[in-house]
């Protein structure tokens, strides 16, 4: 129905290249998240998908069949921009119907189709609508709905919630995976928020530079991150890191100790430190904590702990969860 | 940005353009500088044969060429002038808050739009007519003896007629651009105690720049093919007193059936517009990139 | 600033703006208000607002040279060569602002260098093919000339008005099924309609008032009113008043065009260098 499979795909543009070799093999009915730091080629590669920029070598297969070549439209896929690209002379409903316009449907069909569409994603109301006189979430939503009349073999949505203020975008987050769960059909995500990664993937691809850095499920990369950079990218807090004479005693180049896996003490404890910025959320406290000869690194703790800017306290890690990595990066596993 | 599949169709929908616009260019071109090496008049068919630069020779020796090119700088610099400085005045003018602003906007623009014939004609019949005209009529009133305009002053009277017509271009481009300038660069200025003289000079004159260039450049093309002003007016008289290169080239191809001579004035028109033209290019070509 | 003095201030400079601005505009009045004149009357300036007004001249115009043939062939030349531009630069100018290339900014410059050709320069060839081929005051002739002239202005516009559409949406229509063809006729056009409506309007402006050519290339049959004005360049005994009927009806509908699309016509008229 809807694998998509990427072998050595290159993109360059002239002598640089912006995506240097990917290979990736995505299932039928997966939901994939493309996360990485703005710049690292994810929305490239979705547009490599999409057939709205072409490979310069390597070949794209959807369904095991090489479409390397074929144009946006032969592809059956569906797109939501990060704009939303809505028509703005159309209404929702020439937005939504347009589509099946251009596949050359019959006008009842298309309209029985939108009226589905429409009632699915709570429009039925705005139908006669144009976008201009839409809220972003309505927009939002007829960008979906353009996109699931169609029935397309996969889903592609680049970056479709970062125009949204913050309360909405959980909302369409819980949406956007909702209708996952009812189309069952292969979803293609990319972000740069690795919050909305880590909720809503089936498996993610964390990029880098061009460079896939690690394909696996959610709590994969959290618990193995095959690289510093992965393990930097995925959590939050960030992942503190620490190299140096403190990273030798653990053999190895750096060692990293996420935010949640340190103990925090007024007494006694492994690095001793000065309590910075201490950031009260209710549920948790994150601690700026400048340690004494490593620098300043992140610590959560409960809520209720009272701890304040200029307090002495001392941290110590879980040593179970230590992360350590070589000096190339990579993850140093086995102890 | 797009897929080769895009960019070949893109060479497809660009080529039909691209491909008569060259042949519009060319074809004509390379003719007229045949021609122009060629002995051909349209009256004698039979005496036609290469000349190499004969034709050249008799055209930049004929003293009308001689007058023709002064009368095509004076018209082009005299309009310029009268239209950059008049625009430049009419433009502080309108950016002021005035009552009726847009009825004001729209009377003064208006003549850009009346076509050259029309202005010519009323001009030269109901304005400068020594009898008739409203011009006559006024100099009667202050007991003057009127003045036969076309007669004795023809270059000068079509120096006018197409000031008119161009003074509203540079008031409209000028306007825009003052109109752009940052509110409040012109209040910090104020602020800052400067008066209206040195505002002008420090901040107003040097963000026109750029609008006084690029209207002087566009005028100046069209100002080199100034013709139906004169064709209407004074047919380029008395003499060739109001003959400028474009109605020279015109009298020698039409008129006189000269196509070999018209056609070496057509060439060095063509190369006086280029050098024009490179400045031109330059300043919208940088604009591109912005 | 006081209160008191601004306003002080802004009566003098009103004043003073109407003044230029009605001295300016005093040739287009005075021709309006001539023609409802008799031809008596018209010449009558001391007493010019005491004499009895009229439209005979109109009628007059009309009867003696036809103004409504040149009516129509100035409207089938102006329209016409523009929808011929407007049918070539659609699709050039949108290759030029969707798929860039790098020669791209080469071959727009050199379009924009075909315009700067003094018309005289090629006159002479353009005359002796146009009488090879018949097309001497012919319609069809001058509609062409007039497309090829005003194209890169046109193209250049289009251009100017296609980069401010998000290439998203165009992209949205491709993900979607549309055809070159439809993503032109059901996206892009209707997007573009206020920037291809004022193209169209300053072009036709253009063609409308286009004087050398039409001059040249016309005598009897096709010529618009730009040569059916210059025909009174030779005057017989008084005319005042049918000359300003027949100036009136040839400038009325580009001065209404004109005024609607002034806001527009910076940008068409410098190449987008003064927006």
């Amino acid at each position: 129905m809807g694998s998509i499979q990427l072998q050595h795909v290159n993109k360059s543009f002239g002598a640089h290249a912006v995506i240097p070799d990917a290979s990736l093999t995505i299932e039928d009915g997966e939901f994939v998240v493309f996360v990485g730091p703005s710049g690292c080629g994810k929305s490239t590669l979705l547009r490599l998908i999409a057939g709205l920029e072409d490979t310069t070598s390597g070949e794209i297969l959807l369904d095991g069949r090489d479409m390397t070549a074929a144009p946006p439209a032969k592809r059956e896929l569906a797109m939501v921009f990060q704009s939303y690209a809505l028509y703005p002379h159309m209404t929702v409903a020439q937005n939504i119907g347009f589509p099946l316009k251009m596949a050359g449907m019959d006008k009842a069909a298309i309209d029985a189709k939108v009226k589905e569409a429409a009632a699915t994603l709570n429009l039925s109301s705005y139908l006669d609508r144009r976008p201009r006189n839409l809220s972003g979430g309505q927009r939002q939503r007829v960008a979906i709905g353009r996109a699931i009349v169609r029935q397309p073999k996969a889903f592609l949505f680049d970056e479709p919630l970062s125009n949204l203020d913050a309360a909405l975008r959980v909302n369409m987050r819980l949406e956007i995976s909702e209708l996952h769960q009812q189309l069952k059909t292969t979803m293609i995500y990319v972000t740069h928020d690795q919050v909305e990664a880590m909720t809503m993937a089936d498996r993610i691809v964390v990029l880098n530079a061009g460079n896939i850095e690690q394909f696996g499920t959610p709590m994969e990369l959290y618990r193995t991150p095959a690289n510093r950079f992965v393990a930097g990218f995925i959590g939050s807090p960030k992942m503190n890191f620490v190299d140096g004479a403190e990273a030798a005693k653990h053999g190895a180049a750096a060692i990293g100790v996420r935010p949640e896996h340190m103990q925090v003490s007024t007494s006694a404890g492994a690095w001793k430190g000065t309590v910075g910025v201490a950031e009260h959320l209710g549920s948790d406290t994150f601690l700026h904590v400048n340690v004494d000869g490593l620098g300043l690194m992140t610590v959560r703790t409960e809520g209720e702990k009272q701890l304040h800017h200029g307090d002495t306290v001392w941290l110590t890690p879980d040593p179970a969860r230590i992360y350590r990595f070589d000096k190339d990066g990579r993850s140093l596993r086995a102890n | 940005m797009a897929t080769r599949q895009t960019r070949t169709l893109a060479r497809f929908m660009m080529a039909p353009s691209v491909i008569i616009l060259f042949v519009w260019m060319i074809v004509p071109l390379v003719l007229t500088l045949w021609y122009s090496f060629q002995r051909y008049n349209l009256q004698h068919p039979d005496r036609a044969g290469f000349v190499w630069f004969r034709n050249y020779y008799f055209f930049l020796t004929d003293p009308a060429f001689v007058q023709a090119i002064g009368n095509t700088l004076i018209l082009v610099v005299g309009v310029l002038l009268i239209t950059v400085i008049g625009g430049v005045l009419l433009a502080l003018l309108l950016d002021q808050p005035i009552w009726g602003q847009g009825i004001v906007r729209l009377l003064v623009i208006a003549p850009f739009f009346v076509m050259p014939t029309v202005s010519a004609l009323v001009w030269k019949n109901m304005l400068m007519h020594p009898q008739y005209g409203i011009f006559a009529w006024l100099a009667q009133l202050f007991g003057q003896r009127p003045i036969p305009w076309l007669q004795d002053f023809p270059l000068f009277s079509v120096t006018l007629i197409t000031a008119w017509e161009w003074l509203p271009f540079a008031t409209l481009i000028l306007l825009t651009a003052l109109q752009s300038l940052d509110e409040d660069q012109k209040e910090a200025s104020e602020m800052d105690g400067a008066n209206f003289v040195n505002r002008f000079i420090y901040i107003i004159l040097p963000h026109l720049a750029r609008a006084i260039t690029v209207v002087i450049l566009i005028e100046t093309i069209f100002l080199l093919g100034i013709f139906a002003e004169i064709y209407v007016t004074t047919q380029g008289g008395p003499g060739y007193a109001s003959t400028n290169l474009p109605f020279l080239v015109y009298v020698q191809a039409l008129l006189n059936f000269d196509v070999g001579g018209a056609s070496a004035g057509g060439v060095i028109a063509v190369i006086l517009a280029n050098i024009v033209a490179i400045f031109l290019i330059r300043i919208v070509g940088k604009n591109l990139d912005a | 600033m006081a209160r008191a003095a601004s306003t002080q201030r802004k009566v003098t400079v009103t004043i003073v703006a109407w003044v230029v601005a009605l001295v300016i505009f005093f040739p287009i009045l005075w021709t309006v208000l001539t023609s409802f004149k008799s031809e008596g009357d018209a010449i009558n300036i001391s007493h010019f607002f005491q004499t009895p007004w009229s439209i005979e001249s109109y009628f007059e115009v009309q009867s003696r040279s036809d103004y409504f043939r040149h009516f129509f062939n100035s409207v089938i030349i102006s329209v016409g060569s523009t929808l011929l531009a407007l049918l070539f630069s659609i699709p050039a100018a949108w290759s030029m602002a969707f798929a860039p290339t790098s020669r791209t900014r080469d071959i727009m410059m050199w379009m924009l260098s075909t315009k700067m050709m003094p018309a005289v320069g090629v006159l002479v060839p353009i005359y002796l093919i146009f009488k090879t081929l018949g097309l001497l005051d012919n319609a069809w002739g001058l509609m062409i000339v007039l497309m090829l002239m005003n194209l890169p202005i046109v193209i250049w516009m289009l251009y100017t008005y296609f980069k401010e559409i998000p290439v998203d949406i165009l992209e949205a229509a491709r993900m979607d099924g549309a055809t070159l063809g439809k993503e032109l006729v059901y996206v892009l056009v209707p997007m573009a309609v206020p920037g291809i409506a004022s193209t169209l309007l300053l072009n036709i402006i253009l063609a409308w008032n286009e004087a050398f050519w039409t001059l040249n290339l016309t005598a009897a049959n096709a010529a618009p009113l730009t040569a059916f004005i210059a025909s009174y360049s030779s005057p017989e005994g008084l005319f005042w008043a049918k000359l300003s009927a027949a100036s009136t009806l040839a400038i009325a509908p580009i001065l209404v065009l004109g005024w609607i699309s002034q806001k527009q016509l910076v940008r068409g008229l410098t190449f987008g260098a003064v927006k």
